[in-house]
């Protein structure tokens, strides 16, 4: 079969490699499906732990209060608000490759979109769980929404708290349901190649796909409504999450910048943990083939990107609040880089601002080995933003009520624990469901003719 | 074949030029019957079984705008009802509301376009269990039409001519 792809720029290896034909994709990526190895089930078993010892803390800390979380004055909810945003943030890279890039039409999303859309609801549904944790009565958490009551009460429309219900709330089903809706097809594919208990359980969950002429016709419009509604999300969700704190007046939030900064950052985070994820997953799933140099390149290219963005507004907060002559806001800005914990101050503007310049060469943006350590700091460095941004409450308007945050071992176990939630859930879908796009890449190689002339399929 | 399906002339091929050459052969003959089965979203094969624009779009738009009123309609009311002051801005202050207006205009018009795929693929499938083959998942594009007896032979014929790899006689 007849298998070179699209056009690519000179010096890119090209896009599916040309041995690959539409048998092979499936064939390829059924394979990834195999009977589990030792080192899966290690990491599977470690994170199950992780997740059981956070889970165990919660409830210790639903049983004895919440004072033992370490929430004391003036600073109540630190880690569990610094890990929410950054969960929240990680899960923003998904929906950029998977919807924007796709209504840009760009070509190197098609084999990484299905794990990066995976990873976004996973991550957001590790971030939902951190405002129910924090509310200290999680059995009445559902006085969020606005649901007819005995109390004659209605929410708070006008704070950003109740946006963010909505925002993530919506952001999880819509990227949920996008992520399942992509999977049909894939999961009929398997259906037909796979026997026994896999047989009867995606039978149930192609929903009764078979790929006819009217399947596809109302699909592909709805594929393409549906990336069109997830795109402004990504964008918005980020935004609301940053009205959280830049609609209150304390130094260093209350800032217009706030917008644009956490949406930045949460693409710099969220493509920092595909890059984390991604390298050695196609190790394992022996899947090489399929996500290439040429892919990793142009994520780091977008890392690239949002890295320089993040530096532009570290600078500016920094050259605002020196302008403004504010005493309140340049003393904050003073504290971050020479308070008491100006070592986290430091580490973010070291893994965020600096380390993502060295992606401006190709030799590191191409060495795998290079990119999947500049992703750890990148991940250390995201998740010590919002610890920084945190810390602004610890000096606000009255210097006697100045104070550090007092993390204790409850907050720690339950960050934790939802790094253990999160990959557990990843590491199962990776097994169990295809983790790159059967469908999307299949459109990529030309339908072989009986004239032998190659058309491309893909539009 | 086991029972129950609806009798016809399944073709399986493996080059597009050739099932397209029959779908359009086939549509020549007037059959807007056909199940047309394909790994993957393709121009050529959606031209040639010569559907319009899905619906889908009508009910995106709609179900979009319904979310908008409901989203602004619900903020409104529920703010005459429990009037809340805060920060000096009345209670129904409309630039509050622009947020969860946006959310759920995304949130019901996305639900609203995945139920409405179901119910069009199952209001325009074909009437009567179709015969499937498990390649048309991975690397063949299955063409079936509806027919018996001596059509159904024809269309045997003209499938095998256009060269197709595998011609099955579904007797239903």
């Amino acid at each position: 079969m007849a298998t070179s792809i699209v056009d690519l720029p000179t010096g890119h290896t090209p896009y599916p490699p040309i041995t690959q034909t539409h048998a092979d994709v499936t064939r390829d990526v059924v394979g990834t499906l195999s009977p589990p190895g030792k080192g899966y089930l290690a990491l599977l078993a470690a994170a199950v732990a992780c997740f059981v010892i956070g889970a165990a803390t919660f409830l210790f800390m639903v049983f004895k209060g919440l004072g033992y979380a370490g929430y004391q004055p003036p600073i109540f909810w630190s880690v569990f608000i610094t890990t929410f945003v950054f969960w929240v943030g990680i899960g923003h890279a998904g929906t950029l490759i998977s919807a924007i890039l796709y209504l840009f039409r760009s070509p190197w999303r098609t084999a990484v979109y299905r794990s990066t859309e995976a990873m976004t609801v996973f991550a957001v549904m590790t971030a939902g769980l951190f405002p129910i944790i924090h509310i200290g009565r999680q059995w009445i958490f559902y006085w969020l929404l606005p649901y007819p009551n005995a109390r004659y009460l209605w929410p708070n429309f006008k704070s950003p708290l109740m946006w963010d219900v909505f925002a993530i709330g919506t952001y999880l089903t819509v990227s949920s349901c996008f992520l399942i809706f992509g999977l049909v097809p894939d999961v009929a594919a398997i259906r037909d190649k796979v026997t026994g208990w896999r047989k009867w359980l995606y039978t149930r969950l192609a929903f009764g796909w078979q790929g006819t002429d009217n399947q596809w016709r109302h699909y592909s419009r709805a594929y393409l409504y549906l990336a069109a509604l997830c795109a402004p999300l990504v964008l918005s969700v980020h935004s609301v999450v940053s009205w959280d704190f830049a609609s209150s007046l304390i130094p260093g939030w209350h800032g217009t910048i706030f917008a644009p900064y956490f949406v930045a950052g949460a693409i710099y985070s969220g493509i920092g943990m595909v890059l984390t994820l991604l390298i050695p997953l196609r190790k394992a799933l022996k899947i090489e083939h399929m996500i290439t140099e040429y892919h990793f390149d142009n994520m780091a290219k977008l890392t690239l990107l949002t890295g320089t963005i993040l530096f532009y507004a570290y600078g500016m907060e920094y050259f605002v609040a020196w302008y403004s002559g504010n005493t309140f806001e340049q003393t904050t800005f003073w504290r971050r880089a020479f308070g008491p914990e100006w070592w986290g101050g430091w580490t973010m503007i070291v893994c965020n601002a600096f380390v993502s310049q060295l992606l401006w060469f190709r030799k590191i943006r191409t060495n795998l080995t290079a990119l999947f350590v500049i992703s750890i700091f990148i991940n250390l460095g995201m998740w010590f933003e919002r610890w920084v941004i945190i810390q602004s409450l610890s000096n606000d308007f009255i210097p006697y009520a100045w104070d550090s945050m007092n993390p204790t071992w409850v907050d720690w176990f339950i960050f934790l624990g939802s790094c253990g939630w999160f990959s557990m859930w990843f590491l199962l879908f990776a097994k169990n469901f295809p983790i790159v796009a059967i469908q999307e890449i299949k459109e990529f190689i030309p339908m072989p003719r009986k004239s032998g002339a190659a058309h491309g399929g893909h539009h | 074949m086991a029972g129950g399906y609806v009798p016809g002339v399944l073709g399986s091929f493996a080059h597009i030029d050739a099932a397209i050459a029959t779908i359009t052969a086939l549509r020549a003959k007037g059959h807007r019957d056909l199940t047309i089965y394909y790994s993957h979203p393709n121009h050529e094969l959606e031209e040639a079984a010569g559907h319009g624009v899905s619906p889908v779009r009508r009910v995106t738009l709609l179900a979009g705008m319904t979310g908008t009123c409901a989203a602004f309609g619900m903020q409104i009311w529920m703010n005459r009802d429990w009037p809340l002051v805060v920060g000096g801005k009345p209670p129904i202050a409309v630039p509050s509301m622009v947020v969860i207006g946006f959310e759920l205009t995304v949130l019901v018009a996305a639900l609203s376009t995945l139920a409405a795929v179901v119910i069009f693929s199952l209001l325009f499938r074909a009437k009567g269990r179709v015969v499937y083959h498990e390649r048309f998942s991975d690397d063949r594009i299955g063409v079936f039409v509806p027919a018996t007896g001596a059509q159904a032979r024809e269309y045997q014929a003209l499938m095998q001519a256009n060269g197709a790899v595998e011609v099955q006689h579904v007797e239903g």
